[in-house]
């Protein structure tokens, strides 16, 4: 029952520091165990954002849904038709519709979890919680809007006669979980940044703008490709660690694309970005902690 | 349940660095300039205190004394620049109640959230969720969305869900200050059975009367620095002196007006007394001088018992004295006859000033005398009291 952990009764009589430990290893397991020992309010934190987002609106939570649909449209019409993206690239509104929902996954953790401590800052001034919750929460936020928009490609791809290939749908777990690593461990870095530097957050609504249009999300890889014939732009262009993942996406939901059409060796490939996004997580979570102390005063 | 020690701050330092700008183009534009905006400012000096379990200490101070910034540091909000804090036992800190209520949420929801918050589980939530509800007596609005409440009934629910944390060790802020009479003392009676409970408390508050009323122990904050520790009169008392000399500082310049002495006489014997018994008839006399010539002046006097609150209090204008302009010295002779206190120790304030220009200075514990009633009950007043069983 008690949730402070009344750890080993040395010499101190049963105290324990109040301040998470420093270091590397010991720091990182003590908050993973902190976030883990609080994972109820992690779950009503998530809650309370998708309650409070949808309260006094009639149509609830399908607008979670009209926005990615709205974008579809836009980039169909847009790129798909007038600029004929449409031409080289089959069932082009499935297409960009996988690269989309891979997409905002990424974006939506990054954005929102770039400024979710100065907008938590009410309770972090004022309440002992592991602060790690808060970039968590827009994380489980962003990775429920997923689920919806999922859905809806999911059911998509079977209106449109063009249902998942199954010996390439193993890709698609694989880059929910690259994209939501490096994601989340973006979020850590940019949140603690930002309390200490708030122009963070508008840097970040630019650099997501540019990462966006530098991924193969409303072109395919082949036009890349087919431009810089392997030279070191596009490997430059390859890694971006979020290219790798959104390709891997694409190849499971979007059945009309031939494998071939694939820069080399995809699954190496996804295994170096995926150790590189544990890299980048362990690092935010390592800035994250060594900022964390003095967040209460400077917000 | 034995006293063991639950809080352990060991040379805790604070020290806050107040940047003055925030912006990448002025950390570009300037890099070397960084430093010359930073200033640093010691919010806490090497502070250690053992605190026992079942004891509760009030954190007193004038304001920016650093007593709030201790508690954050007790309740692992802020980290200490140095030194170490050690805890044992679940702690709930109310210093600010509602923090983490969000308005679009209704009642029923944001106490869920709230009691998840402050460490409860969702079952313990469950458990308890009818008892918080009637506490906070708004049964027939926690259904609606926050927002739509009146802030009193915000607080109400906020402080109830606080207190039903059952925690090993509370923190209170100044939280009390809200919510209408009734419920104020509703909140005190609650702190009161965590006492009796053998919880820990730590508040801290400007309502002197508070702590002397609940605490017993009291630790003095001043400028970042623990001044006392220890039982509650003193620490009153060593708070007034802070405040005194605070004063003092602030009037420094302008002492051609100045208090020279104050004695307390036996009016009979006209002998100095620091025992007073029952029925007693004294004499306070204040002797005052002015190197200008001042007009409407006022020389006032108190008796204040043992945690400082007022027992009785008069000055030369309430007492309709003819006061002529003087330049030199006065002595006012305040006749206090037939004293009736209780047994208790008490003091004596005394004050000079004028009508335009307020008060020049004020002693505030001038005088020191034990009292007697040669009775057994206690308070501040001596009453012939009997009792008889119909």
């Amino acid at each position: 029952m008690t949730r402070v952990t009344e750890s080993d009764s040395g010499s101190d009589g049963g105290l324990s520091p109040v301040s998470p430990p420093r270091g590397a290893i010991i720091g990182t397991l003590h908050s993973v165990r902190a976030v883990i020992a609080r994972r109820e309010l992690l779950q009503l934190l998530v809650q309370r954002e998708f309650k409070a987002r949808y309260k006094d609106s009639s149509l609830g939570v399908f607008w979670s849904l009209l926005r990615p649909l709205a974008m579809l449209l836009i980039y169909y019409v847009a790129v798909g038709r007038f600029l004929g993206a449409e031409r080289d690239i089959p069932n082009f509104a499935i297409y960009v519709f996988a690269g989309l929902t891979a997409w905002t996954l990424f974006s939506e953790i990054v954005s929102s979890g770039a400024g979710s401590i100065v907008n938590n800052s009410g309770l972090i001034k004022k309440v002992d919680l592991p602060r790690e919750i808060f970039p968590l929460a827009s994380t489980g936020t962003a990775l429920v809007n997923f689920g919806i928009q999922f859905a809806v490609l999911l059911a998509a791809t079977f209106l449109t006669g063009q249902p998942p290939r199954l010996e390439a749908l193993w890709l698609v777990p694989a880059s929910v979980v690259i994209l939501t690593t490096y994601a989340v461990g973006l979020a850590l870095l940019l949140s603690a940044w930002n309390v200490y530097l708030r122009d963070i957050q508008h840097l970040v609504e630019i650099a997501l703008l540019v990462l966006f249009w530098a991924s193969p999300i409303v072109y395919s890889y082949s036009m890349v490709h087919n431009l810089l014939q392997g030279n070191w732009l596009e490997q430059l262009f390859l890694a971006n660690p979020v290219t790798p993942a959104v390709l891997a996406f694409q190849q499971g939901m979007w059945s009309s694309g031939d494998l071939a059409n694939m820069p080399e060796s995809l699954p190496i490939r996804l295994l170096i970005t995926w150790g590189f996004s544990l890299v980048v997580l362990w690092i935010g979570q390592l800035v994250f902690s060594r900022l964390e102390g003095n967040f209460a005063q400077e917000l | 349940m034995t006293q063991s020690t639950v809080i352990r701050l060991e040379n805790v330092s604070k020290r806050f660095v107040v940047h003055k700008e925030k912006s990448i183009k002025e950390r570009l534009v300037r890099p070397g300039w960084a430093r010359k905006f930073r200033e640093d400012f010691n919010a806490l000096n090497e502070v250690s205190i053992d605190i026992e379990s079942g004891s509760t200490v009030g954190l007193i101070g004038a304001n920016g004394s650093g007593k709030s910034t201790l508690l954050k540091v007790i309740g692992g909000i802020i980290e200490p620049s140095s030194g170490r804090v050690l805890r044992k036992g679940r702690l709930a800190a109310l210093l600010e109640l509602g923090a983490g209520f969000h308005p679009d949420l209704t009642g029923r929801e944001n106490v869920y959230l709230n009691a998840a918050i402050l460490g409860m589980s969702r079952q313990e939530t469950a458990e308890r969720f009818d008892e918080i509800v009637e506490f906070s007596g708004i049964e027939q609005f926690i259904d609606t969305q926050v927002k739509f409440y009146s802030s009193g009934m915000y607080v109400r629910l906020a402080f109830a869900v606080a207190v039903h944390v059952d925690p090993e060790i509370l923190l209170v802020d100044e939280v009390l200050a809200v919510g209408d009479e009734p419920f104020q003392t509703k909140c005190l009676d609650k702190i009161r059975s965590f006492q009796h409970a053998g919880k820990t408390i730590i508040m801290v508050t400007h309502s002197l009367a508070t702590v002397g009323d609940m605490c017993d122990r009291g630790i003095v904050m001043d400028h970042g620095t623990k001044v006392f520790d220890g039982d509650v009169s003193t620490a009153l008392h060593t708070l007034r002196d802070v405040f005194s000399r605070d004063s003092e500082e602030r009037h420094a310049a302008p002492a051609k007006s100045r208090i020279d002495g104050v004695r307390l006489l036996d009016s009979r014997s006209g002998a100095p007394v620091s025992t007073v018994v029952d029925g007693q008839s004294v004499q306070l006399e204040v002797t005052v001088s002015s190197d200008v010539e001042i007009s409407d002046w006022i020389v006032g006097m108190g008796i204040e018992g043992n945690l400082g609150q007022a027992v009785f209090g008069t000055n030369t204008e309430r007492l309709e004295v003819e006061v002529k302009p003087f330049i030199g010295t006065r002595t006012v002779v305040f006749d206090l006859p037939d004293l009736r206190l209780g047994t208790d120790r008490f003091t004596m304030h005394a004050s000079f000033g004028t009508i335009p220009d307020g008060t020049f200075e004020k002693l505030p514990q001038a005088v020191a005398f034990d009292s007697t009633d040669g009775s057994r009950n206690v308070g501040t007043l001596a009453v012939n009291a009997s009792a008889t069983v119909r």
